[in-house]
């Protein structure tokens, strides 16, 4: 019902969507996150994307459970690319079914919004020329955790 | 007591390290490890002083007490998606 996971390899967003989705089911949802070649009115050239690997994995799927138990979604899958990513390659997939439309696009944005406030990731963006920046980030936060 | 501790992205570029292991007092909460932490040299001296932390890949407060073995991870602000 829920399969999430964190990868250095390449992701499959067909493979994911292929997933989800049952008779019962009158909606699948996907979305894809990708590399964009702009960032703050700068040329981008490629993200890397470090991770604590063992953590994030925990973290993603309590978040992808959290949204199956809040919504009515027959099948959740959702993963996150790490290591180095060029301009137009997918980091994060996300892939929903439920019975019903409104289901599927809450359960998935929500899995989104919550993957950029709580996932213990971070990118580095690279420029034209060689120079290179930690992007600003959310501070974390968790049910357990006040500061 | 000794903890292993973790460094990610830009705290590991103000480290110089990913891992350092910490000998630390008992009792010791995150807290006592981070401002130890911080006095031992430049780089780390630029963490700040209420980092997010995670003690054993949970999310945890800095007045979370630690334990010979435990795993403390600093965590700069997430930047995922």
């Amino acid at each position: 019902m829920v399969r999430t996971f964190i990868t250095t390899e390449p992701l499959d967003a067909a493979a994911l969507l292929a997933e989800v989705g049952t008779p019962d089911d009158g909606a699948v949802l996907l979305f894809a996150g990708t590399v964009r070649r702009h960032n703050d009115g700068r040329a981008v050239t490629g993200l890397r994307y470090d991770a604590y690997a063992t953590m994030a994995e925990t973290v993603l799927r309590q978040i992808a459970e959290e949204a199956v138990a809040r919504w009515e979604v027959s099948r959740l899958a959702a993963a996150h690319r790490t290591g180095d990513l060029s301009i137009g390659d997918v980091s994060v997939v996300i892939a929903v079914s439920a019975a019903h439309r409104a289901e599927a696009f809450d359960a998935g944005r929500y899995v989104i919004e919550e993957v950029k406030q709580r996932l213990p990731v971070w990118k580095q963006e690279r420029y034209a020329g060689g120079a290179d920046r930690w992007l600003e980030g959310s501070m974390p936060r968790s049910r357990e955790a006040g500061s | 007591m000794r903890v292993r501790v973790l460094f990610f992205a830009l705290y590991r570029d103000l480290a110089g390290h990913s891992q350092i292991d910490l000998e630390l007092e008992a009792p010791a909460t995150a807290g006592t490890a981070v401002a130890r932490l911080r006095a031992m040299g430049p780089g780390l001296a630029r963490l700040p002083d209420r980092p997010a932390v995670a003690v054993n890949q949970q999310y945890a407060r800095l007045d979370a007490p630690l334990d010979d073995g435990d795993e403390l991870a600093l965590l700069p602000p997430v930047a995922g998606g």
